[in-house]
């Protein structure tokens, strides 16, 4: 039994150690806003935030997250308030939407960490994510606002 | 009847007990040469160039091969593959070499191997060298490489009883165990280490530039 800390939430999981963190989150608890893409940390659609790093829950054991701390998607915000989701919902960004939940959690790093990132910081920032639809232009827009609306407060 | 006075003399077992004093006595002196690399002030026993730059020879053979030039790259962004192609997704070095904002080595790279074909190998310091001292392979001839590794200036700041240790560091190792479908250094990882000390203690010569 392997106790797991996801969300502020406590869960207790019996899974093989080996198991990725996205197979336990997705298929144990049901947290399905985290996506699979290429299960090889290739494409950052799996993107969760351990400790405030945004790890590739595909290759990531479920072991070694035990007695740290999880957020995904689900858990970035209570209301869906974050500056993130905001600029996301005001710019309309997705398309398929499959790969926006690992696109924001990658950027909501980025703008924890730079408060105001230049287009090159965004683009070396979330060149490990990617869009099949092509909706960098906006995910790029996005993130420019969502910093500007951090910086004011939102 | 008389007998002849004689004393006990325990012949076999003193000659026993010699012998497991000698062996532990032997054992001990080797495990003391050994950790004298990592503890001691390291000697250099015998200036000799021939030796030396031809270990040399073998040590740069290693060092730039994929696995170890792929994270001494002449740019900010690793190298992957036998090819030494940019790596996938550019992650740039960042300031202390372990990359930036959501692209840190870690982000991907776990503390272990991981299985599978194509995935991302395992270290729990995975990192290239920090951006003020970059430490480049790629693109170094024989000769300056082997200069840019004694100068403590391009080095890491490393004396050369730190550069004799330094072959035993973790990710140096992991060269030798790059996860499934990787290509190892063209030796052993102790002919490499027997190489690099003896490049180091006969005198640390680099070749001839050309």
């Amino acid at each position: 039994m392997i106790t797991l800390n996801i969300n502020n939430k406590n869960y207790n999981v019996d899974v093989d150690p080996e198991t990725p963190l996205l197979w336990v989150l997705r298929d144990t608890l049901g947290l399905v806003g985290t996506k699979y893409g290429c299960g090889i940390a290739q494409c950052g659609a799996c993107t969760v935030h351990l400790n405030g790093q945004a790890v590739r829950s595909c290759v990531t054991r479920v072991s070694s997250v035990a007695g740290r701390k999880v957020v995904t998607i689900e858990g970035l915000s209570e209301k869906g308030e974050h500056p993130l989701q905001k600029a996301w919902i005001e710019l309309d960004v997705p398309q398929c939407g499959y790969c926006q939940g690992g696109q924001i959690m990658s950027a909501a790093v980025l703008i924890r960490e730079n408060k105001n990132p230049t287009e090159k910081d965004i683009d070396n920032a979330m060149a490990g994510n990617i869009c099949r639809c092509g909706t960098y232009l906006r995910i790029r827009k996005a993130i420019q606002l969502a910093a500007e609306i951090q910086r004011k407060g939102g | 009847m008389k007998f002849k006075k004689t004393y006990f003399f325990p012949l076999k077992a003193i000659t026993v007990i010699a012998i497991i004093f000698s062996v532990i006595a032997f054992m001990s002196f080797g495990f003391k040469n050994e950790s004298a690399f990592n503890n001691v002030k390291i000697e250099i026993i015998n200036k000799d160039s021939v030796e030396s730059v031809k270990a040399f020879m073998d040590v740069y053979k290693v060092l730039t091969s994929p696995r170890c030039m792929n994270c001494h790259p002449a740019g900010d962004v690793p190298l992957q593959g036998d090819d030494n192609r940019l790596h996938n997704m550019t992650p740039q070095r960042g300031s202390d070499g372990k990359g930036i904002y959501a692209m840190k080595c870690s982000n991907c790279h776990q503390p272990t191997n991981i299985a599978g074909l194509n995935t991302p190998p395992g270290n729990p310091n995975w990192h290239l060298p920090p951006a003020n001292m970059k430490m480049i392979f790629q693109g170094r001839t024989a000769n300056q490489l082997a200069k840019q590794l004694v100068n403590p200036k391009t080095n890491g700041n490393k004396t050369m009883q730190q550069l004799i240790a330094h072959a035993d560091d973790g990710l140096v190792k992991a060269g030798w165990d790059p996860g499934e479908g990787r290509t190892v250094p063209p030796m052993s990882y102790e002919e490499f280490k027997k190489a690099w000390i003896t490049w180091i203690r006969s005198g640390a010569y680099a070749p001839r530039s050309k």
